[in-house]
């Protein structure tokens, strides 16, 4: 039997999700930025509500996230999304509304909106991409950037004493009684990242249900801000983001 | 002989920020302009000069932290491009409204909206109009080399204390990226306390017994109190029109067509009367350094002299209106433009030249 | 039940990144000595002990793999 055999339409088990347009993404190689958007197109392909879907883009690296899955989307002034998202899902009910945010974008000058759409409870889905540094502006020091890591406003790695401490956002939201699910979950395996897409499809079927907002934080890498391959990165990570930002589930209303 | 480096514009503004005595720079990344505070980081001025430099987490807090710090008498800045600086609109106001003294440095780009990150002059109205609610100017000066923003930080803090007034150094992407040799002159030490109360009198540094509270507020809740405040402003603004209009003239003396042109585009501008000149075209250039404020004294003067005059601006026409109120109708006014990130080549503007003057 | 796969690289589009081959069970993944259009080393598959398991695919961040597999 011969590769040529194997290789026929009938045998796929696996493809790029239809849902993801032909444009090339412009993140760096191994960006879990890619990942991600990958497994939301999927989601989004098998509840196939493609046509009932709005996502709110934020500005960082992924600010181009439109011109990467093929639904409508609007581009949110830096850290509004989720007041964009807001006032979409109150004006269109029946329509799935979600938010693709990094941590600049959520943690840093988008600290009032996410606060206020979780109180609120808005029936949308937070996507948060968790890399503790700003990629598209050069990789400057983000909330969560981890004590003694170096970028490029704190050169000789983050100081408490000047720069404050990391934020853990997830737990942070997790007192606010309008948030149904939040979980934090990661890419950069295989396994990881199906749990990752169980819990993306989890956060859309919850925000149908209209119990509040659901939230998934995605521990990521950014391995052109931390200087090092897209390998190096992921074993950083593991070793040191997740024991600050641990994986799992930190609240499910309805467990 | 004083040290001369090889530098970026927006390195220029932090190395200036640190030897010229600023007490506190509290900022945020966005491109064109990120290496201002990048280099204060690197520099740590907190060990040298006690500096307090900060990543705040968005501009609308960064400008808050300019006004709490202003408050206190500090010399205090930031700095921003195009979509940040909109966010600081409304400190901007609560700032002179106040009557404050801070330098804030704005490195254009292309807009409106998140827009580009190339280079632009498309704030002008924003800045120079009064960037904020209510009836107030930032005083606006325009750098054209990695010189001028290092020397501007002084002389902005000078202005700003001088006239408890925000100040406002209008750049753009290309100055702020561009690399040049800047001369470091002498450094100056921050203020000791005993300079802050007698430059800043007014500031909240705790009340002592032998004078009535300091109360640093933009609120009056009076028709009349308010009125009168406005009143008082504009008498400084008058002030300021009368004492502190700066510009320079390029071939001026016997010119027949002028360019008004400020930032990048002067440094266009002066090539393209050198071709024009070439061409026996007796062009000449005057380059506003104060945008507010602006020279129309001197550019009124000139419309009487020349046959016609072109503001040139990376932007759909800002400056070209008070270039037109400046020439009293004296001679036609044009306007030539690229936007968006876009810069004009010499050519392209000397082929507009003449297509406005009607020449071959 | 046992598997046979195969999985296709659309090389120009695979920026080398790696994160595919660490997560391959059975070793079949290497970067190519070649390079694509963009100066990257694309991955592609080596040897035959590839069982179709889509890893290397899900992890991928551009997308860039097919995976084939038929049961033997």
């Amino acid at each position: 039997m011969n590769i040529e055999d194997i290789k026929k339409p009938e045998n796929i088990v696996y493809k790029r999700p239809a849902l993801l347009t032909d444009n090339i993404m412009h993140y760096c190689p191994g960006c879990s930025h890619g990942t991600v958007h990958k497994l939301v197109a999927e989601v989004i392909e098998e509840m196939g509500i493609q046509d009932r879907t709005i996502g709110i883009s934020p500005v960082g690296c992924s600010v181009f996230a439109y011109n990467y899955l093929d639904i409508d989307w609007q581009e949110a002034a830096h850290g509004r999304a989720p007041a964009l998202a807001t006032a979409t899902k109150r004006l269109c009910p029946e329509k799935y509304v979600f938010t693709y945010q990094g941590d600049g974008d959520l943690a840093s000058i988008g600290t009032a909106e996410i606060i206020h759409a979780c109180s609120r409870g808005e029936n949308i889905v937070v996507i948060f991409i968790n890399n503790g540094i700003y990629g598209m502006t050069g990789g400057q020091m983000a909330p969560t950037t981890l004590i003694g890591m170096k970028t490029a406003t704190t050169p000789y790695g983050r100081d408490p004493k000047l720069n404050g401490f990391p934020i853990v956002l997830s737990d942070m939201i997790a007192h606010l009684d309008g948030t149904a699910y939040i979980t934090r979950q990661s890419v950069h395996t295989a396994a990881a990242a199906r749990k990752a897409k169980a819990s993306i499809r989890k956060a859309f079927e919850y925000s149908e249900k209209k119990i509040g907002l659901s939230f998934v934080e995605i521990v990521s890498t950014c391995n052109s801000g931390w200087k090092m391959s897209p390998v190096e990165a992921n074993k950083w990570m593991v070793e040191n983001m997740f024991p600050k930002y641990p994986i799992g589930d930190i609240k499910d209303v309805l467990k | 002989m004083a040290e001369k480096i090889l530098m970026k514009g927006n390195e220029a503004i932090a190395i200036s920020a640190i030897r010229n005595g600023v007490d506190g720079y509290f900022g945020y990344p966005i491109t064109p302009q990120s290496e201002v505070m990048e280099t204060l980081m690197k520099e740590k001025p907190w060990e040298t000069t006690g500096m307090v430099v900060l990543q705040a987490e968005s501009e609308t807090s960064s400008i808050n932290m300019v006004y709490g710090g202003a408050s206190c008498g500090k010399k205090v800045m930031t700095s921003s491009s195009s979509p940040g600086v909109s966010l600081m609109c409304e400190g901007l106001s609560y700032i002179a409204g106040a009557e404050l003294p801070c330098v804030i440095v704005d490195v254009m780009r292309g807009g409106p909206g998140l827009g580009t990150i190339q280079p632009s002059q498309s704030d002008y109205n924003q800045i120079v109009k009064g960037s904020g609610h209510g009836d107030f100017h930032n005083i606006v000066i325009a750098p054209a080399s990695a010189q001028d923003m290092y020397d501007f930080v002084d002389w902005g803090f000078e202005l700003a204390f001088k006239y408890r007034n925000p100040v406002v150094i209008l750049s753009d992407g290309i100055i702020g990226q561009m690399m040049e040799k800047v001369e470091l002159h002498p450094a100056k030490p921050r203020m000791t306390d005993e300079e802050r109360l007698k430059a800043a009198p007014w500031a909240t540094t705790g009340k002592p017994a032998s004078r009535e509270r300091n109360v640093i507020t933009s609120l009056s809740l009076d028709a009349d109190i308010q009125e009168a405040f406005n009143r008082k402003l504009k008498n400084k603004y008058d002030i300021i029109r009368e004492n502190e209009v700066k510009y320079s003239e390029y071939l001026t003396d016997d010119a027949e067509y002028l360019f008004v042109a400020f930032g990048c585009s002067s440094r266009i501008c002066e090539a393209v009367v050198d071709e024009l000149r070439a061409q026996g075209i007796k062009a000449g250039l005057l380059r506003p350094i104060t945008l507010f404020p602006f020279p129309s004294e001197e550019i009124g003067r000139l419309a009487g002299q020349v046959r016609s005059i072109m503001s040139i601006e990376l932007n759909l026409g800002q400056m070209v209106d008070d270039v037109r109120l400046a020439s009293g109708g004296a001679c036609p006014v044009g306007f030539y433009g690229r936007q968006g990130g876009n810069i004009y080549t010499p050519e392209e503007i000397v082929e507009q030249f003449k297509q406005f003057n009607n020449m071959k | 039940m046992a598997f046979k796969g195969v999985i296709e690289v659309d090389t120009q589009h695979c920026k080398g990144c790696s994160v595919c081959i660490g997560n391959c069970p059975t070793g079949s993944i290497q970067l190519s000595k070649m390079v694509n259009n963009k100066g990257y080393h694309y991955a592609e598959m080596v040897g035959d002990a590839c069982i179709g398991c889509s890893a290397c695919a899900v992890v991928c961040p551009d997308s860039v793999i097919t995976v084939y597999r038929i049961k033997i």
